[in-house]
């Protein structure tokens, strides 16, 4: 009788520890669900937004509707720019829906507070929208990945492009939150240590709708540069505002140090030429960026912000992930894209143990109306990219970084 | 704070500037309330579609009705925006409003806060939330001129000027001419005036449009300075009703002046310290509400 317990005992263990991983394989709940977290109303819906579902969605059927026969369901929600909003849904989600993994989560607030959700309820979370490099440092988490840019590879590509081109003195007007003052933290040092100085700063409270005053203040603080360390309507407003007053005719320059694609559109060419800026994806860089900038604006109408293509290769690259380990088993996955060559538009990226995705970005440069073909991508012809910034000059090494993961 | 003089005028100017639109704003604020006792929370979405009925006028209209090089330009939407969307208030005030009048003012303040929703929510759906550059200021307008402590846009010029003859043609009227004292009278008193041959109704439908016409005449001046998108009028609205409760609900020279003196002081904030300057204007209003509950210019009721 002992003998039979201990026997018993012992097979239950067994079938314990053999129960975990035949579990884990497969695809859990018999299908895999991808959320699409953001902001579908608020100041950044024209960056991310439906858009974004869009991608997502296109990823999916790109890679063929189904991994590991299983099918693959996009659901989105609005975070409407709230953390509590956004981490609300990303619980409901993740406890009620089986999320599997949740992207573009714009705004560093609210990706911040959604990486640390998440990655207690063991669930991966593939960043595009939010700029923060905290969130592969001191917000770092397991399964926490930062997939398209930060704000220490803003700076790097134009503001080394802008003191080397005679842009030695910076005046900055800085987005009075975390995003704004870390870019303008990292920008400033990008200057200094190329031999530049910070003539000033001011911040400007988010959703300013009249920069003037600011950039009267930058004006006549003398600087060569006056940077905006903003981004979305503040970015568009201060740039418009600026044309206004003369400021750029006057032979100060301007530096948007996070500019999207739809920002130049709505600013229109006369106003933003010559702006240069540094960003991860522009559909006209190559044939893969052609081929997925042509087929977003086939099915949107618009061609694709930096942001959607990066919701789209990263549903791409998750999808290839839960392919190569056989599971949708977080811990699996996750190790898969940390081992995997990560695809960018014909680009090949690393994700780190930190979470960041390392790979190449883009100075670009804003095209003049004439040099602008109103005939070519269907009136998108907006940037020149001047210069491709390998990734690991971009962004800032292990060494650097603080993630307690990677130590 | 050893501020160069240059710098204090410049910061005044743009204060001024600013000052402007939230007079122009508050005032049709202070009309409709003072006259119709509606807290007209659609009055920010008003101000938007002021700026899209000229930003359409300019670049789409004329591709809609197929003649795409027909222009409206923006001395036309400056008269023909705020017909437009003073029709839409009355149409609304004919159909929905009317109705509430005889219940609280949280009835009123709900519709209208809807029908905001219902146009923001419309607009975002079809425009860049971002905002879209209107490109018509008419090329008289172009330029800076200087002024002698700064240079400034002479768009921004006029935009003051036209914002100040507007403001005060509306105070000369209400409160200085017959139809004003008809329109005052009704509101005092509607069975009487109405005893005495006036069409109290009418005239209420009128001035609602009225006031909803200046939000819209403000919103084609404010076009060409900020970008018109969806979310422009909900940016502006909370600061305005802040100004029309500091100046006193429903006074129409509290409201003016008022508005022109916070711009003032928002401006003054920007250079003193910016982070404020969003704020400030709410700190002016708790201390005017705790000294003055009525507000700076408003009669205790």
């Amino acid at each position: 009788m002992k003998k039979l317990t201990r026997s018993l005992v012992c097979a239950a263990a067994l079938g314990l520890s053999v129960a975990g991983p035949v579990n884990a394989a497969g695809i859990s709940d018999g299908v895999v669900k991808i959320g699409v977290l953001t902001d579908m109303s608020g100041v950044y819906s024209a960056i991310g937004g439906k858009g974004s579902v869009v991608a997502a969605e296109m990823a999916v059927h790109d890679f063929g509707g189904t991994v590991l026969g299983k099918p693959i369901k996009i659901i989105a929600a609005d975070h409407q720019e709230k953390a509590d909003v956004g981490s609300a849904v990303a619980r409901e989600w993740i406890d009620r829906d089986h999320v599997d993994m949740i992207t573009d989560i714009l705004n560093s607030a609210v990706g911040i507070a959604v990486q640390k959700l998440a990655s207690e309820k063991h669930t991966i979370t593939m960043n595009t929208g939010a700029g923060s490099t905290a969130l592969t440092n001191k917000d770092c988490t397991k399964y926490g990945i930062h997939y398209l840019y930060d704000t220490y590879a803003l700076p790097v590509g134009t503001a080394t492009a802008m003191v080397k081109g005679g842009g030695k003195s910076w005046y900055f007007i800085t987005a009075d939150y975390a995003f704004g003052h870390s870019l303008q933290d990292n920008t400033a040092k990008v200057v200094k240590s190329l031999g530049g100085e910070v003539k000033g700063e001011v911040q400007a409270p988010l959703g300013t709708t009249d920069f003037s005053s600011y950039l009267i203040q930058a004006q006549s603080s003398g600087a060569q540069v006056i940077a905006l360390a903003n981004a979305g309507a503040d970015t568009i407003n201060a740039i418009k505002q600026a044309n206004e007053f003369g400021i750029v005719a006057q032979g100060q320059k301007m530096a948007g140090m996070l500019v999207f694609l739809t920002d130049v559109k709505s600013l229109g060419l006369n106003i933003a030429k010559g702006l240069q800026f540094t960003t991860s994806y522009y559909w006209d860089r190559n044939d893969a960026s052609r081929k997925f900038g042509d087929a977003f604006y086939a099915k949107f109408g618009k061609m694709p912000t930096m942001d959607q293509a990066g919701v789209y290769s990263a549903v791409l690259n998750y999808l290839r992930a839960v392919k190569a380990a056989g599971t949708d088993n977080a811990d699996a996955v996750r190790a898969e894209l940390g081992k995997m060559k990560i695809d960018f538009f014909g680009d090949t990226g690393h994700i780190r143990a930190d979470g960041l995705n390392v790979h190449d970005m883009y100075l670009v440069k804003v095209k003049s109306p004439k040099e602008s073909n109103p005939k070519h991508g269907h009136g998108w012809d907006l940037l020149q990219v001047e210069q491709t910034i390998p990734g690991d000059k971009a962004y800032m090494t292990l060494a650097q970084g603080s993630c307690p993961l990677a130590k | 704070m050893g501020l160069p003089l240059n710098a204090v005028l410049a910061q005044a100017m743009l204060g001024l500037n600013q000052g402007a639109f939230y007079a122009l704003l508050s005032l049709g604020l202070a009309v409709i309330f003072g006259l119709l006792n509606i807290i007209n929370f659609a009055h920010g979405a008003f101000y938007m579609l002021g700026a899209f009925v000229a930003l359409i006028g300019l670049t789409q209209f004329g591709g809609w009705i197929g003649e795409p090089e027909l222009q409206i330009n923006f001395w036309a939407a400056l008269v023909l925006a705020p017909l437009i969307v003073g029709l839409l208030g009355v149409l609304i005030e004919r159909t929905m409003l009317q109705r509430l009048y005889k219940f609280d003012h949280l009835y009123g303040l709900l519709l209208t806060f809807g029908v905001a929703l219902v146009l923001q929510g419309y607009f975002t759906n079809y425009y860049n939330v971002n905002g879209t550059p209107y490109p018509g200021i008419p090329a008289s307008l172009k330029g800076i001129v200087n002024l002698g402590f700064m240079y400034f846009p002479k768009y921004r010029l006029f935009a003051i000027a036209a914002s100040l003859v507007v403001c005060f043609l509306t105070w000369y009227v209400i409160e200085r001419t017959k139809i004003g004292a008809y329109l005052r009278a009704g509101t005092e008193n509607p069975n009487l005036v109405q005893a005495f041959g006036i069409n109290v109704p009418l005239m209420i439908t009128l001035t609602y449009g009225f006031g909803v016409a200046l939000a819209a005449l403000a919103g084609v001046l404010a076009a060409p300075i900020y970008s018109v998108g969806p979310l422009m009028g909900a940016n502006v609205i909370i600061t305005v009703f802040a100004v029309v409760v500091i100046g006193g609900m429903g006074s129409i020279m509290g409201s003016i002046v008022t508005g022109l003196a916070l711009g003032m002081i928002e401006g003054i904030t920007k250079v003193v310290y910016p982070p404020a300057a969003n704020t400030v204007i709410f700190f002016v209003m708790v201390i005017v509400l705790l000294v003055r509950p009525a507000g700076l210019f408003g009669r205790e009721q």
